[in-house]
């Protein structure tokens, strides 16, 4: 894209500038990732211990987010519930890309029957919703985090795939891409040293948006009582047992509900508002 | 000149067709795959061997995965789904109660959610980049990367707990007058309406910029009209296509949508059923509702991707 006003040519020189939704998105985002990563730090109780009298405690000094339907302290159960959420979503969409964007580059770069053939079967696969495949995989095989991580990013690899092969057909039409070819380049390097450098940015972004999916995929499946199983708790999970708790308003309902929505609502924010130079990468 | 539009939805539907099959062939080859004996199951752990066997032999269970593929297709088609593992009940007479349900469910929320979320993806799209485009355009947002049951508990928090309009709940099915009606669907076609609504409001508004974005809704400017006639004379006929496009693709966003809401709101639907099933491992029951499911997200789909080819003049 190329603007020609002067704040613009401006704008475009500095190249990394990112706005004030921006920060504020990654600032949350990174909260909540150092949660995940601390969390045996911070927690004040342990996760199973009961510390309440009470059951569906308000919030109060030492409970700060009151307590569960058990009366276990609420704060270290969330801070737990961000291990699994993040951790299982960042797994798994780490896998779904890398499958993804190898598979998109590869059809891209081969074309022929390989594209076809590789195309057709995953559009197959992206016509199943998304939650019935979960439901189905779980009812089959029964839900453990292995499982879970691996049916995620299957389920997210069709996308992950037509987004990089789209930019990777784009990128392979240059003429850098035929000289490397006409050189006698293999496809590990055509793919790894050509193509991937000049669609980094975009596949990056789009591995944002597909862990909001996962996330947001993840926690309903734990909702449903399919996902993430006791003694293991993570937000979806934690919604579900306290669903008790939501005719009088318990904080332990609200609260992990709030924490799902601040991390995708955020992660969401900070694409959209993400330095043009790193969205656009491969448009240049 | 020859129309091209007739080859093109018959591609479409074809494709539809193929991909309805790979579909099957994987939701049946995902349930039969589980370990168990399915004989033993149904019989329960006395059963004698002989009736193991007997049983054995009168459902396939001896042949090919892929002879019992065909038979259970086959049944399919004369509308045998299968005996439930649960209750020994046909399936078909377990879901067909179910599926009207869900199926009032659905088409309530489209009554809702298609004026709605029109008007205000056109009036966006109108009033683009004014403060009011805004505060729509980052509440769809919002909505979009909530997952549904968050959505249903704020619905319940927010309509039940606080403002007290409404049952938490809906366990009572007496849909005889019309308050009962409201009480009964009030909460989850208003947390659907949402989902949906989102989707279809972000869609839409997207459909009609891109028109607004053409030569000859600038020379409409030029020439002095105002902005609503630019829009509603000049741009929305067609954008008529592609909103339409957006509504169905928006539809299946019901499909997963009805699987949290039936559950969360105890609604007697088939979403209800199939989550159910897993949980009892009802394979039949588990293996007919979801091949009612993906029939449903496909045919949204498929419809989608026709009235996209209809709507576009240039194909004629």
């Amino acid at each position: 894209m190329k603007t020609y006003s002067p704040t613009g040519i401006l704008a475009a020189r500095s190249g990394y500038r990112i706005n004030l939704v921006g920060l504020v998105s990654f600032f949350v985002v990174l909260f909540w990732a150092l949660v995940a990563l601390f969390a045996p730090y911070i927690a004040p109780h342990s996760v199973g211990e009961m510390v309440d009298l009470d059951y569906f405690g308000p919030m109060r000094p030492g409970l700060w987010l009151g307590s569960d339907y058990l009366g276990r302290d609420m704060l270290s159960r969330v801070i737990f519930g961000a291990r699994y959420t993040v951790g299982i979503s960042l797994a798994a969409v780490s896998i779904a890309c890398f499958t993804g964007v190898v598979l998109g580059m590869t059809s891209a770069v081969l074309r022929g029957p390989v594209d076809m053939v590789v195309s057709r079967l995953l559009d197959a696969l992206n016509s199943i919703p998304s939650k019935l495949f979960g439901l189905m995989v779980v009812a089959a095989v029964g839900s453990s985090i292995p499982v879970l991580i691996l049916t995620l990013s299957v389920i997210y690899v069709p996308g992950a795939y037509r987004f990089s092969r789209a930019l990777a057909v784009n990128i392979d039409t240059m003429d850098f891409v035929m000289v490397a070819r006409i050189r006698g380049e293999k496809l590990p390097y055509l793919i790894g040293s050509e193509i991937l450098p000049n669609i980094l940015g975009p596949v990056l972004a789009d591995l944002g948006l597909r862990f909001v999916f996962i996330v947001l995929l993840l926690s309903g499946l734990s909702f449903l009582g399919l996902g993430v199983q006791p003694p293991y708790a993570d937000w979806g999970a934690l919604v579900r047992e306290n669903i008790g708790g939501l005719p009088f308003a318990a904080p332990a309902v609200i609260v992990p509900s709030l924490a799902i929505a601040t991390l995708t609502i955020s992660v969401n924010l900070l694409i959209d508002n993400l330095p043009q130079k790193i969205r656009d990468r491969s448009a240049s | 000149m020859k129309s091209r539009v007739p080859s093109l939805i018959l591609g479409r539907l074809l494709i539809a067709l193929v991909t309805l099959t790979i579909v099957s062939f994987a939701v049946f080859f995902a349930t039969t795959m589980l370990p168990g004996d399915t004989a033993m199951i149904l019989l329960g752990q006395s059963a004698t061997p002989e009736a193991v066997a007997g049983l054995r032999a009168a459902m396939h269970l001896d042949e090919p995965a892929l002879l019992r593929f065909l038979y259970w297709i086959g049944g399919l088609f004369q509308g045998d789904l299968g005996t439930s593992y649960a209750n020994q009940m046909p399936v078909t007479t377990l879901i067909a109660d179910r599926l009207a349900n869900t199926l009032k469910l659905a088409g309530l929320t489209t009554l809702v959610t298609v004026p709605l979320a029109l008007t205000l993806g056109i009036t966006a799209a109108m009033w683009r980049g004014t403060l009011y485009d805004r505060i729509v355009t980052i509440a769809t947002i919002g909505v979009i990367s909530v997952p549904e049951f968050v959505l249903a508990t704020l619905a319940v928090l927010v309509f039940a707990v606080y403002l007290k309009w409404l049952p938490a709940l809906s366990f009572t099915y007496q849909v005889d007058s019309f308050s009962g009606l409201l009480r009964v669907y009030a909460m989850p076609v208003i947390t659907l309406t949402f989902v949906v609504s989102a989707q279809m409001i972000r869609m839409s508004r997207a459909a009609v910029i891109e028109t607004l974005n053409t030569p000859y809704v600038e020379m409409a400017l030029l020439k002095g009209a105002s902005r609503p006639r630019m829009v509603l004379r000049h741009a929305l006929p067609n954008a008529l296509g592609p909103i339409a496009n957006a509504v169905a693709l928006s539809l299946s966003y019901l499909v997963g949508g009805v699987i949290i809401v039936e559950t969360i709101f105890n609604y007697p639907g088939i979403a209800k059923l199939m989550v159910d099933g897993v949980s009892t491992r009802d394979l039949p029951l588990i293996q007919s509702c979801a091949m009612i499911f993906c029939f449903g997200y496909l045919l949204l789909i498929t419809t989608a991707d026709i009235v996209a080819i209809l709507s576009n003049p240039r194909l004629r």
